[in-house]
């Protein structure tokens, strides 16, 4: 990226040899600071230094009202034995699981689909990105209905080819299916990354093949694969990451009040983020959500290094040399 | 022509729900659940009972603020930061860029606790300065799309008007900044969905419901009207279609902006 320029001696470049710089270099250097400026405050007292609170708020116990109060790694043994943390882990975990093959394959299907329609193209890929334009919050009231178990439009569907619909919103079983469901209706952006990955394959790859013999699945698997896999893996980590971190539609559906909490067990829908934030923001508990959230960074982390390493074996960068 | 059928009826299905929400809207309350797509019995004034109920005016013009706020303090200091990146060379400027793109890794969580102390010790919580000031300082994604942009630019543009004396925060305002604009929309457009459709951050920090942005509203009007409260999902409804109707509207007025933005992003790889 970086490469792209061609850079011509910077005005008022320092004369080789000598290393006092001239007053004009050192008014470029300190306009240079200035533009980036904004950027470093923002680092230092936005990200790096609540970061550094975060690690060490995650050593002590702190209610907000009283000062933190240093327990070492308390929180973090706690953690580990914490059910309520491994559930919505495993929840959370179960529900990437699914969702991001979900939307990788049928992103993929609707986008060969959306390459191959003409004219049209444009109105097919606004119908599948408005979902993504609605507010996650009116998602989940939308779906929470639709869900609905006698009354839904899902389960009425359902019923039209004779299959008899699961309590998606009651049934602790069912509770994340209908969530994955939910999920794949906001998949518009994974579509026009493919589609436009696959607008970039040049065409006499795809003649050069067919001349050598190649079918319609050949063709896919030795040239669009290959060609699109730098979109693929790119979608893979974005949305692995976004879905470890679910919060909204969950919490807009299942959280937050009272009554639908006691009366529903809510334990099938606890997402990671959402326990997090109950046991920061509702019960205080600052510094075991501080460890809650280091233990997600470092889950974030190692799989998106898994990914990064496994990446090098199937994703091709077309001019690597650059 | 198989595949048209396929796309049509993915187009079918993924249209549902939007027709379902829009007709649901429309129909009285006994008749929210009943088969069909039309909005039969016809009952507009769902509106004007949602309207009624709750502050929802206060709430839009509470979105609105805040998106404009939080998507022009993005995109001017996005724009500002990514000229640096973009025009200056000095020692460590690819090392300080590589750890602006590795920002984009940290998580919401992990800086969510302390940022919130650090509003509070300001006496800036239960007020909206929050869910927009922390973008005063510009963001990784934002700024990488617009150093792209302006590494596109010929650079003797930018030597031609140093030769004629312009000063450099002239280069960026008279000469960078009108040359980026279809960037500079991308990053507006996508920061003003980002600030409408939050919840999170509202959550956190307003506790006065006149403050309330819509999403924060909406979940009200959910705990209040829906399945725990008292039934009116006519109400609930209404206030849905309220708060996605904007988003539609935008997205049509600026959809060439958010296909650049996702394709753009995608490409990067």
């Amino acid at each position: 990226m970086a490469t792209t320029t061609v850079s011509p001696p910077a005005p008022g470049a320092a004369v080789p040899g000598r290393r006092r710089r001239t007053p004009l270099a050192r008014r470029e250097a300190r306009w240079a600071w200035l533009f980036l400026a904004p950027w470093i405050v923002g680092f230092l007292a936005f990200q790096a230094g609540p970061m550094i609170a975060s690690a060490w708020l995650s050593l002590t116990e702190y209610d907000v009202i009283n000062p933190p109060e240093y327990t070492g790694l308390d929180n973090y043994r706690e953690l580990m034995a914490d059910p309520q943390v491994a559930r919505s882990l495993g929840n959370t975990v179960y529900y990437t699981a699914l969702h991001v093959p979900l939307v990788m394959l049928i992103s993929l299907g609707l986008a060969l689909l959306l390459k191959r329609v003409g004219r049209l193209q444009g109105f097919f890929r606004t119908v599948f990105y408005l979902p993504v334009m609605t507010p996650a919050v009116a998602v989940g009231i939308l779906f929470l209905l639709l869900l609905n178990t006698q009354d839904g439009l899902i389960n009425r569907g359902l019923a039209l080819v004779g299959i008899d619909g699961p309590s998606w919103t009651t049934d602790p079983d069912w509770v994340m299916p209908g969530i994955v469901l939910m999920s794949l209706w906001s998949l518009g952006s994974t579509v026009i990354i493919y589609l436009a990955a696959l607008q970039n394959v040049p065409r006499d790859l795809y003649e050069a093949a067919s001349i050598d013999g190649a079918g319609a699945w050949a063709r896919f698997r030795h040239v669009t694969l290959p060609m699109i896999s730098g979109a693929l893996f790119f979608t893979l980590v974005v949305n692995t990451i976004a879905s470890l971190q679910m919060f909204t539609e969950v919490y807009t559906m299942y959280f937050g009040n009272r009554q639908t909490q006691t009366s529903f067990n809510s334990d099938a829908a606890t997402f990671y983020v959402i326990h997090l934030f109950q046991e920061a923001f509702q019960f205080l508990h600052m510094g075991y959500a501080s460890a809650m959230a280091w233990l997600l960074f470092l889950i974030i982390m190692g799989i998106t290094l898994v990914q990064v390493k496994l990446s090098k074996r199937f994703v091709y960068y077309e001019g690597e040399d650059q | 022509m198989l595949f048209v059928a396929a796309l049509v009826g993915a187009a079918v299905i993924f249209m549902l729900p939007f027709v379902w929400l829009i007709s649901a809207s429309l129909r009285p309350r006994e008749y929210v659940f009943a088969p069909g797509f039309l909005p039969v019995p016809f009952a507009p004034e769902n509106y004007a009972e949602a309207w009624r109920a709750v502050p929802l005016v206060t709430w839009l013009l509470n979105s609105l603020v805040v998106g404009v706020a939080a998507a022009a303090a993005v995109t001017l200091s996005s724009a500002w930061v990514a000229f640096g990146f973009a025009y200056f060379r000095f020692p460590g400027r690819n090392l300080l860029f590589g750890l602006v793109l590795a920002t984009m890794m940290l998580p919401f969580a992990v800086t969510m606790i302390p940022t919130y102390l650090i509003w509070s010790e300001l006496r800036l919580t239960d007020t909206q300065v929050p869910l927009w000031a922390g973008n005063l300082f510009g963001s990784a994604f934002y700024i990488f799309l617009l150093r792209q942009f302006l590494l596109s630019l010929p650079r003797e543009y930018f030597e031609a008007a140093r030769m004629d004396g312009a000063s450099y925060p002239q280069l960026f305002w008279k000469l960078a900044f009108p040359l980026i604009r279809p960037a500079l929309l991308v990053a507006f457009v996508f920061e003003f969905k980002a600030s409408w459709t939050d919840l999170l951050k509202p959550l956190i920090y307003l506790r006065d419901e006149h403050l309330y942005t819509l999403p924060r509203g909406l979940k009200v009007v959910l705990d209040r009207f829906g399945y725990g409260g008292e039934q009116q999902w006519e109400v609930v409804l209404a206030g849905s279609v309220i708060s996605t109707v904007p988003m539609i509207i935008l997205f049509f007025l600026a959809q060439r902006h958010f296909i650049e933005g996702i394709a753009t992003g995608g490409r990067k790889g």
